[in-house]
């Protein structure tokens, strides 16, 4: 019986993989096939021949200073989407508790206009945005980059901390406070270890809407040096004509760091109130 | 203390005149949205110019994709280039929101210009830009299948091939190509007064034509550019029509000839096809610089710009007398003499998504060409007609005040309660916690989100705008005047996204917690491994995964239909009927999001204390019981805020659409915001209307949200008055 379950739990998962690979494979393909090749398969995404040529191309090999000016850019990305991450953790936690744990008067207001603002489309939001960097003197800058993606991931990770802080055993703080703590305090020592999982969650999600968005970034940033990566694959795009197989090896390239994160955040979502949380 | 205070003065001149100095001398600056040869050959023409003229030059490449929405944003405030190089055919547009200035001087001697060229860049007889190329269509071959190009194009469709190869392929979907059948038909994509010009008899005629050679297989159907591309290099097509583009990207084995096009036939003559020009453009500022100027001029004219342009870069000058051994360039010069310069008009961006979705169409063999194209003629009047100015803002007027008069009655109310005050000291502590949160989001996102909603009281231009009241908002509610439930209309593409939506995180909760419940299974093997893979949907950037997924749905060479080939499926058209575009719409969708579920769902699933489950399980609970009676309902607080942002989300999720089926059949899987975004960029940037759709979305998700709070409050309590029945009466 236990063996045919687990049977069944790897066969799902497998057919859950090669959905959600199939079609990154073509990517790849497409990546280490040598610029020139262009024939392709219909069926199973396998290269005729590895060529490293367009990881070559993407990494600015063919020009001079190109590979500093990549590793450049790479590294406004890492920056910019980490803090993203950071700041919008940070600045929703407090508020997220708040809304968890404490009455306040304009509470349901101000919850139902947090998640209004996430039904509004914001169709052609950049101009509002550019104008709004220009006042505060932070365009063309990292700084500006991430104040305008915290407006994605700020509403968001107050919910998503909200929800995790409500499922928290209000006890858990409340003992804390009968042995001294102060309310401070016990949202430090005793919610934010246990909320670990949700705010890696969070943070991940902050991430990611960093990392791969590339209109704001190429509407907001005017020099090469401050581009983040996402405009720099997006211009391998033309308007008649796109050399994919440089944007293909972009796009495997940028995934990478996000699984590595992944790999290592995972932990944090098997642990969490079973194990570590509790005993604290 | 005197000389101190000299001395003093004397360093903070010192200190303004070193950051005076420090800057140098001004910097012009050009942008620029070419890539690959073509972006360096320009990018080294600017050098040249530097080197010659010792001014200094920053250029930019910027990404096409982002490209309009930077010069929109940035030109205004003065934070634009001076020199930009664009197409020719968005001219009108700049002119309209200011963008650009007459080139003055920079034109340098108009008479070295070829005529069309020149003609382009002239709108309402002001020059607005300088012509740096030319583009336009010519035949590529490929010599060793088709070793004698025929007479005529007829003569080369119909030449027999061997099999699983085409004599000719072309982006037979797009409207910019079929325009050259269309002029050889002498059809017009616009008439002389703006109108939409592709409609009766001749438009008809050529779009029967290119029906019948997809009918017959002498051309395949369904194909984008990159797939023209890539059958051409890949030896599947004798020859293809395209621009001087193609041949950055196309690296073959084969004996490649390019020419100008062949007349059609003996009866109808040239083929026509649009020639664009690139030309260098001269913002407000920049008009203002002499160096600007030169600059332009120098890229224009100067020996050593035209050379590297035209070696390098590939760039067909559009100069009248060039010297030229290239054959290449000769050919493309030669086949740009019978193009046709695209008009520079804001109508022409609202003709072309009706006369694409016409092709399509006719093509695809589901209408015919006379009714396809009365239709697009009724959808590019649609969009092309603006709302009336209103002088009077009553209406609007009546409409805030009854809003302000309904916040007021329930602050007062609130204020009124006994405890107010009480309350209010009470949540001093939450609203320390709360401090940088509200700051931060009134700022960033209530305010662009305000300034937004306001124009949707707005028509026209954002430098000019028409206030026209409550207008935009009657349009769409009343359909535009067209049948309430009709193809593209407001409630019909309502009852889409609706769908849409439903289908959509049904799918994204249903899979992320299955997935997550698997993988949070003790002693599971390679359990790091399937996370790390599962989550790959998520960490791909989605632009370039929603076109692998639409390429893996295209008919003939694609991965789907090569799949359900080998269980013996025939090909299927995925894109020409409802059911099959809408299915391709939610499996890359759900495909995009289902990793987001689930990692939210492996986190809430940690706030599940062992403990409860064991406890069920001691109690007999089965599994199925275990998990909707136990893990659902603790999963709840957790899980909620996500999917109800999911649902959100998806409502608005316009780049699947837009990607994968682009609204095709006809528009019919256009959802609510795709249909705002095509407002705001396709159809001759009605800001304003966009902005009305956004309002509406708005107002549509609000009062569901709100509605389905009212509703469990009400079954809340309901469910509590129940109980205390129940008891009552148990205690009696």
């Amino acid at each position: 019986m236990k063996r045919i379950e687990s049977l069944l739990s790897h066969l799902l998962l497998v057919l859950a993989v090669i959905f959600a690979v199939y079609p990154v494979l073509w990517l790849v393909t497409l990546a280490l096939s040598p610029t020139s090749s262009q024939a392709r398969a219909v069926i199973l995404p396998i290269p005729d021949s590895l060529s490293l040529g367009n990881m070559k191309l993407l990494v600015g090999g063919g020009t001079p200073g190109g590979v500093a000016l990549f590793l450049r850019q790479l590294g406004n990305s890492i920056i910019v989407s980490t803090a993203t991450a950071i700041v919008s953790v940070v600045v929703a936690l407090p508020a997220s508790y708040a809304l968890a744990r404490m009455r306040f008067v304009g509470k349901n207001a101000s919850v139902r206009t947090l998640l209004a603002t996430q039904m509004f489309p914001a169709v052609a939001s950049a101009v509002p945005l550019y104008l709004l960097l220009e006042t505060l003197h932070l365009l063309d800058s990292r700084a500006g980059l991430v104040l305008v993606y915290a407006t994605t991931s700020v509403p968001f990770a107050i919910f998503q901390l909200r929800g995790a802080i409500e499922s928290i055993p209000i006890e858990l703080e409340e003992a804390a406070m009968v042995d001294g703590a102060s309310r401070f305090v016990a949202f430090v020592r005793v919610v934010l270890p246990v909320a670990r999982p949700q705010i890696a969650v969070t943070a991940l999600f902050a991430f990611m809407s960093a990392w791969n968005e590339f209109v704001l970034a190429a509407t907001l940033l005017s020099r090469k040096e401050a581009f983040t990566l996402p405009v720099v694959l997006q211009g391998y795009v033309g308007e008649h004509s796109a050399a994919w197989g440089v944007f293909a090896a972009g796009a495997v390239f940028v995934s990478l760091p996000v699984m590595a994160f992944f790999y290592f955040v995972q932990r944090q979502l098997i642990e969490g109130l079973a194990s570590g949380g509790v005993k604290g | 203390m005197r000389e101190h205070g000299l001395k003093l003065v004397a360093l903070v001149l010192l200190a303004l005149f070193a950051t005076a100095c420090d800057e140098g001398p001004p910097r012009l600056s050009l942008w620029h949205a070419y890539r690959g040869d073509e972006a360096t050959a320009l990018e080294e023409a600017v050098h040249r110019f530097e080197l010659e003229s010792g001014l200094g030059v920053d250029v930019l490449a910027v990404p096409f994709a982002g490209y309009a929405s930077k010069l929109e944003a940035a030109i205004p405030r003065e934070h634009g280039p001076d020199v930009f190089v664009d197409v020719h055919n968005r001219l009108g547009k700049f002119e309209r929101l200011g963008l650009v200035a007459p080139v003055g001087d920079a034109l340098g001697e108009a008479k070295d210009f070829a005529e069309p060229a020149l003609k382009a860049v002239t709108v309402d007889g002001k020059v607005l830009g300088v012509p740096l190329a030319q583009k336009s269509f010519a035949l590529y071959i490929n010599r060793s299948l088709l070793p004698e190009t025929p007479k005529t194009l007829t003569a080369l469709v119909e030449t027999k091939m061997p099999a699983g190869t085409f004599p000719f392929a072309y982006e037979s979907e797009s409207a910019y190509s079929h325009a050259a059948f269309l002029h050889t038909f002498h059809g017009e994509m616009l008439t002389s007064t703006g109108d939409f010009g592709m409609v009766g008899k001749e438009a008809e005629a050529s779009l029967d034509l290119v029906h019948r050679w997809t009918e017959e297989g002498h051309i395949p159907g369904d194909a984008d550019g990159a797939l023209v591309a890539q059958l051409f290099s890949s030896g599947k097509v004798a020859a293809v029509m395209s621009g001087p583009w193609l041949l950055a990207d196309l690296h073959v084995r084969f004996p490649l000839r390019i020419e100008p096009l062949p007349p059609l036939d003996e009866v109808h003559g040239a083929i026509r096809p649009y020639l664009t020009v690139d030309a260098a453009m001269l913002t407000p500022s920049g008009a203002g610089k002499p160096g600007a100027r030169s600059l332009a001029r120098f890229l224009a004219h100067e020996r050593s710009s035209l050379e590297i342009r035209s070696s390098l870069g590939r760039q067909i000058l559009p100069l009248r007398n060039v010297e030229t051994q290239d054959a290449v360039a000769m050919a493309f010069r030669r086949a740009a003499e019978d193009a046709i310069p695209m008009p520079t008009s804001g109508a022409m961006r609202a003709a072309w998504v009706p006369a694409d979705q016409a092709i399509r169409k006719v093509l695809r063999g589901d209408a015919s060409s006379h009714d396809a194209l009365v239709e697009a003629e009724e959808r590019f009047r649609n969009a092309a007609a603006e709302a009336e100015p209103s002088s009077s803002p009553t209406p609007l007027f009546l409409v805030f005040s009854f809003g302000l008069v309904l916040a007021a009655f329930a602050l007062v109310r609130r204020a009124k309660t006994a405890t107010f005050r009480s309350d209010l000291r009470a949540s001093k502590e939450a609203y320390r916690y709360l401090g940088v949160a509200t700051v931060t989001v009134f700022f960033l996102v209530i305010v662009p989100l305000l300034v937004g909603a306001v124009t949707s009281f707005y028509s026209g231009t954002r430098n000019a705008p028409v206030y026209v009241g409550l207008a935009n908002y009657v349009s769409i509610l009343t359909a535009r005047g067209g049948p309430l439930f009709g193809n593209g209309s407001f409630y019909r593409t309502l009852a889409v996204t609706v769908l849409w939506t439903v289908v959509n995180v049904a799918f994204h909760v249903v899979i992320g917690l299955v997935l997550a419940l698997i993988l949070s299974k003790p002693k599971l093997a390679a359990r790091p491994l399937y996370r790390v893979l599962l989550i790959l949907p998520w960490a791909a950037p989605s632009y370039i995964t929603a076109l692998t997924w639409k390429g893996m749905f295209q008919k003939q060479f694609g991965a789907v239909n090569a799949l359900l080939g080998l269980v013996g499926v025939e090909p299927v058209s995925w894109f020409s009927k409802f059911s099959t575009a809408f299915a391709a719409n939610v499996t890359t969708n759900v495909w995009l999001g289902f990793p987001f579920m689930m990692v939210v769902a492996m986190g809430a699933l940690t706030s599940i204390p062992k403990e409860v489950l064991e406890a069920a399980e001691i109690d007999g609970a089965t599994r199925t019981q275990r998990f909707f009676r136990v893990t659902l309902p603790l999963l709840r607080p957790s899980l909620l805020p996500s999917v109800i942002l999911g649902a959100v989300w998806t409502f608005n999720m316009f780049n699947v659409v837009f990607l994968v089926s682009g609204g095709d059949p006809d528009g019919s899987t256009d959802i609510l915001v795709s249909e705002a975004y095509r407002w705001a960029f396709t159809r001759d940037a009605q800001i304003g209307y966009a902005a009305a759709y956004a309002v509406i979305i708005f107002v549509l998700l609000f009062s569901t949200s709100e509605l389905s709070d009212w509703w469990k409050r009400r079954r809340d309590a309901q469910a509590r008055a129940a109980i205390a029945a129940h008891v009552l009466t148990e205690g009696a």
